[in-house]
């Protein structure tokens, strides 16, 4: 592997002495509080100082390229790229932070968002500043303690007079599809979170017709401390290419777990404590992610690098270890029932398909599939992936097939009745209920 | 100039009018939407693509140049 | 020709355009329901849809020029776009001309339409339902003609036929499942997972139009 991949679990969370002026956090944890308290106004300028405002519209884009931070949403596009982007777009742009993590298997931004709420917005005042906007709004999922906890840092802010745009707090509903940016530009606007056709793109064309930055919350922060440390100092933790650190929400196999900083490159099995807590196999980037075999988790690091060749990513940093006593069938038909409730309803493959899908895949885990269930799958896959407004088919089905392959054993065995799992005890976290009234979307 | 058939997955509703228009181009799935080519139109078929773009019920049938 | 020839080319032409406006109505919610002709290609209900809506434009002119020029009830020519200016028969006459004025934005912007938004295309054809009722009362008001007799039967078939028409839109549009409902309902089979047996009946697809 190129360059140095600093040690996550040599790292000792006390000694990462955080110090203020121009020496950013040695090591980890950066975007979490050394201390695990949450850190409010005070503690924040201690820490970091204030807002690092540069006086003027692109000014920080540079300092973001150098430092190669990638969006830490799911898609790791380069931040800069969106950046100018938005920039370059006609009519004065607006800004969103994503909080919004509809997958339900992830956890990093609401811990963000909960531990370290400045500097989320402190990188959404710096990005506004960076790309010339006037609005700026923060999207967060409709718990009432998060909403409160951010309004209050909202109105320490505003006493203090750090913010120069006013942030506009928005909810999202408790769906799958909620951060999605155009479903997000659509709910900023006072409508239900629905995904959009697209082109034009949200960047051309987003929130009431202007051009619109959707940056998640935690590349905010990122963005917060590059701002403040420089990019050598970003650079100093994960790889070349894929530089910096992320956070991650890691299930292990015994069902411990939680959010954890970590730098990329980082050996997953570490990550996972395989050794300790072996898996039959891992799930990363979530439920529009992949399953990959123990041989495949063993060898691989958090990177997409490594991941992207066998049809996988890093995503938004969601990792699960499979205990040896589950069922990976079952366990995929869960997630792939919710995936197909939670589709917009709004595109025909999508909602015909997904149903179906996950339909085969439910009577196969309860040892009722027919014949065809095999070839049916396959054709409903290539049916449903592309021809949909937004990608939630495609990603279903990347799960999907990876689940098939991952688990084919398994599959062979309930196909012939039978099954190799000692406990059904759900692992994956499915929320229940069907959101079948349009204020399920709103 | 090629001209490639999208369509607004959002806005169709498989009415299936375009897949009569333009059998060379566009078939149907076994829901009734429309699976379109994704090879460019050829010169001699782009005034019944025009036309199948002008009957879509909905609108959501569309010419894009390009790419 | 002579003025009676005129005013009753005019009577003539109008019967003629209330009978065609009712069948493209008619043909306009066939299409908008999936529905068919037996027969005919999907592509042939839009195209009579349209083709008669044309010729409807031409019936519907000649019953305006031909009123107007005839003489006899003074029309002005602005009464073919003003609305109740017209000294003969205002209230009836002007009730006409609300329906052209209407018509014609329907026919501009359909035949605009691969320029328009659909959003903005679609909202200015909701207009046809306004101008019917508009069509049907100018229609029997203006002219005694269709208030006796087999004129009076067939006005008022052809009334029936697009209230029916516009009933079943209507019932239809209420039995759709609205769109958050649409899935669910395909799964309203389906139980969760559990490991002793369930009940999974295959889920029938459907358009996104109404699952049933």
């Amino acid at each position: 592997m190129t360059a140095a991949i600093q040690d996550a679990a040599t790292r000792d969370a006390a000694s990462a002495r955080s110090d203020t002026g121009n020496q950013g956090p040695s090591g980890l944890p950066r975007l979490l509080p050394a201390d695990g308290q949450p850190m409010d106004l005070a503690a924040h300028l201690r820490v970091h100082g204030p807002t690092p405002y540069r006086g003027g519209a692109r000014m920080l884009i540079h300092t973001i390229e150098s430092a190669g931070l990638t969006g830490r949403g799911g898609a790791a596009f380069p931040t800069h790229r969106k950046l100018t982007a938005v920039a370059d777009q006609k009519g004065t742009a607006v800004v969103v932070g994503n909080g919004a993590e509809g997958e339900p298997a992830s956890s990093k931004d609401q811990t963000l968002l909960w531990s370290s709420p400045h500097l989320v917005l402190d990188g959404l005042q710096l990005a506004a500043e960076a790309v010339g906007a006037r609005k700026v709004h923060l999207y967060v999922h409709r718990e009432p303690r998060l909403v409160r906890r951010l309004e209050l840092a909202l109105a320490e802010r505003a006493t203090a007079g750090l913010d120069r745009i006013k942030v506009g707090l928005v909810t999202a509903p408790a769906r799958f599809l909620a951060g999605e940016e155009s479903a997000l530009a659509n709910r900023v606007e006072g409508g239900a979170a629905l995904p959009r056709f697209t082109p034009p793109r949200i960047f051309e064309r987003g929130v009431n017709g202007a051009p619109t930055l959707v940056q998640n919350v935690e590349t905010l922060a990122q963005l917060a401390l590059i701002s403040r440390y420089g990019p050598a100092w970003f650079r100093a933790v994960g790889t070349e290419a894929e530089p910096g650190s992320m956070l991650t929400t890691v299930r292990l196999a015994n069902g411990g777990g939680g959010v954890a900083e970590t730098p990329l490159g980082t050996p997953l099995a570490r990550l996972l404590r395989l050794a300790e807590y072996p898996a039959q196999a891992v799930l990363v980037g979530g439920y529009h992610g992949a399953w990959l075999t123990p041989e495949q988790a063993s060898r691989l690091t958090l990177s997409n690098a490594d991941l992207r060749p066998i049809g996988a990513a890093v995503g938004a940093g969601v990792l699960a270890a499979l205990p040896a006593d589950r069922c990976g069938i079952v366990e995929s038909a869960r997630v792939v029932r919710y995936l197909a409730l939670e589709s917009a309803g709004q595109c025909g493959p999508c909602l015909n398909g997904l149903p179906l899908i996950a339909d085969t895949l439910v009577q196969l885990a309860n040892h009722r599939s027919a014949p065809s269930a095999r070839g049916d799958l396959q054709r409903w896959s290539k049916l449903v992936e592309r021809r949909g407004a937004c990608h939630h088919p495609d990603g279903t089905v990347r799960f999907l097939r990876s689940a098939l392959t991952a688990f084919a054993g398994e599959v062979a065995l309930h196909e012939a009745g039978r099954c190799s799992a000692g406990s059904y005890e759900p692992f994956l976290p499915i929320p229940a209920g069907s959101p079948d009234h349009k204020d399920d979307w709103s | 100039m090629d001209e490639r058939l999208r369509v607004n997955a959002i806005l169709c509703s498989g009415h299936g009018l375009c897949a009569e228009l333009l059998p060379e181009q566009i078939d149907l799935d076994e829901w009734g939407y429309p699976l379109l080519s994704d090879e460019p139109v050829p010169k001699k078929l782009r005034p019944l693509a025009r036309r199948a773009v002008n009957d879509c019920p909905v609108l959501a049938l569309m010419l894009v140049r390009g790419r | 020709m002579t003025g009676t020839a005129f005013w009753y080319a005019s009577r003539a032409t109008g019967v003629i355009s209330l009978i065609l406006f009712s069948l493209v109505a008619i043909l306009g919610i066939l299409v908008n329901r999936q529905g068919r002709l037996p027969g005919l290609p999907r592509f042939a209900v839009t195209g009579l849809h349209r083709n008669l809506s044309l010729l409807t434009v031409a019936f519907l002119g000649t019953h305006i020029v031909t009123a107007i020029v005839d003489g006899y009830a003074h029309i002005p020519w602005m009464s073919t776009v003003v609305p109740f200016s017209s000294g003969y028969e205002r209230f009836w006459i002007g009730l006409g001309t609300v329906a052209v004025d209407l018509f014609a934005a329907l026919i501009v912007t359909s035949l605009l339409r691969d320029r328009l938004k659909p959003s903005v295309w679609r909202a200015v054809h909701w207009l046809a339902y306004v101008s019917y009722p508009v069509i049907v009362v100018h229609s029997l008001g203006a002219s005694k003609d269709l208030r006796s007799g087999w004129l009076l039967a067939l006005t008022m078939a052809t009334v029936f036929a697009v209230i029916s028409a516009i009933g079943y839109r209507v019932l239809d549009a209420f039995a759709a499942v609205p769109r958050p409902g649409r899935v669910p309902e395909q799964f309203q089979q389906t139980d969760q997972i559990r490991t002793d047996r369930i009940r999974t009946d295959r889920i029938r697809a459907d358009r996104t139009g109404s699952v049933r």
